[in-house]
């Protein structure tokens, strides 16, 4: 037995599953995110943005355009694998993986880079979308490169763990509601953080979306609220620290194994 | 080397409540082997454990000498498990669904493709290969989770209550089925709450009740435990008593058929001959089936008692 090539075809059947899931659904998963972000464009970029004025030294809408792409990756990414395994895990077809040799880092992988495309082709198309409404400028091809893929795999791997604890749908739901659209909106999407009183400035510092979408901002633009080197690090820690936690729970078992 | 090995297997759940309480089991290679058990009694725990669905408090389990806590991924190779409840992507087709098994089990796409088409056809599944499964008939799904657990060819295959809600037509061309593959060398066991099903496959069969192993025996020892042996006689004429002299117990079930229980050893010729004697003639006899069942309802039903020592009913 090969183990380097039995785990490398498990893994391939996952993300496989994956992303013919997310495709199957199209309509469910591709095409709303588009419409969401044309109408933010439009109300926000188009109806308020020219009495908004320039941000960050530009155009509104080409300030906010950096944002509203991170802000549909970052959404996307999660929901995929959040509401994925918690299908798998609520339909138990979760268990076709759970009897096979599958190991646990491999399953978290499928899931992980099943989310990573998901966000990713969202995110091309919200920026196809935004081409529509405003020109984009790319100061570094790499780093925004860098940027997203991080942004959608930590957000894939949250996505896993909330799918791991979930034990209902209004589970599925409380996460994204309750905690992870307001630190997006919170996170610098819409508006630059210099515009804040002190005492919010420096309150969101601990929002990690904050970093996310300024060093992703800083990829197209050049601008940012923070530094970029530290954004990378708030990431890397952040992945490592998910990650480690979704393979003890997958390890301990919880919410898959009795 | 055992197809597999328990040894002092234990499973409390979180509960408190003790499921499993330190059984020990081997099943030979090659072997086809009966798991019998009232609900509760931890039947599925003990296969869940196997399959690793389950997380064991004790002991140890191996499949063809591999610990599977050891090399897991070995061990997993070598089983096959057909669940009690569906548990496939209802979205899914049969065909998507067991060649992605089959990709988790690290077997090659095209590999996989060939092997799902060969399962499906054989299990009757090729016409609905690119259906959505949950519109499957019951009996389908079943033999849906059967080729998907062969797909990846195992040496040890569980079936945990393959028969249920499966019409007696397909339960007997599953029987079939399950009688070849065993044949071919794969070692098979079976829980199942159809005792007939077990009495017509199983080779061995071990009883499990309150998480112990109360039996463990081939079949053909526990059936010759039975003390009296059942008979159902369909009468060439119709009886409207039942003489009350006969040297066995006897049983009018309606005006047509006599059901007879006859001690071990008393010859049926004499049987027979004290039916002419008294004027009752027999068209055609069978085997009351679900022999097994009487032993069983013995062994867990009422505590365990002594039986196959002239005891009767």
């Amino acid at each position: 037995m090969n183990r380097w090539r039995t785990n490398l075809i498990a893994l391939g059947t996952i993300v496989h599953k994956e992303i013919g899931r997310f495709l199957r659904i199209w309509l469910q998963t591709i095409v709303p995110p588009a419409i969401t972000m044309a109408l933010y464009f439009i109300v926000f970029g188009q109806l308020i943005g020219p009495r908004v004025g320039a941000m960050g030294g530009y155009p509104y809408l080409q300030y906010l355009a950096p944002g509203l792409i991170m802000m549909a990756v970052i959404t996307n990414a999660y929901a995929n694998v959040v509401s994925s395994f918690f299908s798998a895990k609520f339909q138990r077809h979760i268990e076709e993986m759970l009897v096979a040799p599958v190991p646990d880092a491999i399953l978290l992988a499928g899931y992980v880079i099943g989310g990573i495309a998901r966000g990713l082709a969202v995110g091309v198309v919200v920026t196809v979308v935004a081409l529509f409404f405003t020109d984009l400028k790319l100061h570094s091809l790499p780093l925004t490169v860098v940027i997203v893929l991080l942004t959608a795999t930590l957000f894939s791997v949250a996505g896993f763990i909330n799918g791991i604890h979930a034990r209902n749908f209004d589970d599925v739901s409380v996460v994204p509601t309750f905690v992870l659209t307001p630190l997006t909106y919170l996170g610098g999407v819409f508006y630059s953080i210099d515009l804040l009183p002190d005492f919010w400035r420096g309150l969101s510092h601990v929002n990690p979306v904050l970093y996310m979408v300024n060093a992703f901002r800083y990829g197209f633009l050049g601008v940012a609220d923070i530094k970029v080197t530290t954004a990378l690090l708030v990431l890397v820690v952040l992945i490592v620290t998910l990650t480690c936690y979704a393979l003890w729970l997958l390890r301990r078992g919880i919410g898959l194994r009795s | 080397m055992n197809a597999l090995e328990l040894r002092g297997l234990a499973k409390t759940y979180g509960n408190g409540k003790s499921a499993l309480r330190g059984i020990d089991l081997d099943v030979a290679q090659s072997e086809f082997f009966g798991l019998l058990g009232p609900n509760g009694a931890g039947k599925s725990t003990t296969i869940g454990i196997i399959a690793s669905l389950v997380r064991k408090t004790a002991g140890t389990v191996r499949v063809f000498g591999i610990d599977i806590d050891r090399d897991f991924q070995l061990a997993k190779m070598q089983l096959g498990l057909v669940p009690q409840e569906f548990n496939f992507s209802q979205f899914e087709s049969p065909r998507t669904i067991v060649v992605n098994q089959a990709g988790f089990y690290g077997v090659p796409r095209r590999v996989a493709e060939q092997r799902a088409e060969r399962y499906l056809r054989q299990l009757g599944l090729w016409a609905y290969r690119n259906e959505q499964s949950r519109t499957l008939s019951g009996g389908l799904k079943r033999r849906l989770m059967i080729a998907r657990a062969l797909v990846h060819e195992p040496r040890l295959l569980i079936l945990d209550e393959p028969s249920a809600g499966v019409d007696i037509e397909l339960r007997r061309s599953l029987w079939e089925f399950l009688r070849e593959i065993n044949a071919q060398g794969t070692t098979i066991i079976l829980t199942t709450h159809y005792l007939e099903e077990a009495e017509s496959l199983c080779r061995r069969i071990a009883i499990i009740d309150q998480g112990t192993i109360i039996e463990n025996t081939t079949t053909r020892d526990l059936l010759a435990r039975l003390a009296v042996e059942s008979f159902v006689c369909d009468l060439a004429a119709p009886l409207t008593a039942v003489p009350p002299d006969l040297p066995f117990t006897a049983l009018l079930l309606d005006a047509a058929t006599l059901q007879i229980d006859v001690a071990k050893g008393l010859p049926l010729n004499e049987v027979f001959h004290a039916l002419s004697a008294r004027g009752i003639q027999i068209s055609s006899l069978r085997n009351k089936a679900n022999r097994l069942e009487e032993l069983f309802l013995r062994l867990v039903g009422e505590g365990r008692v002594e039986v196959g020592h002239g005891a009767s009913e």
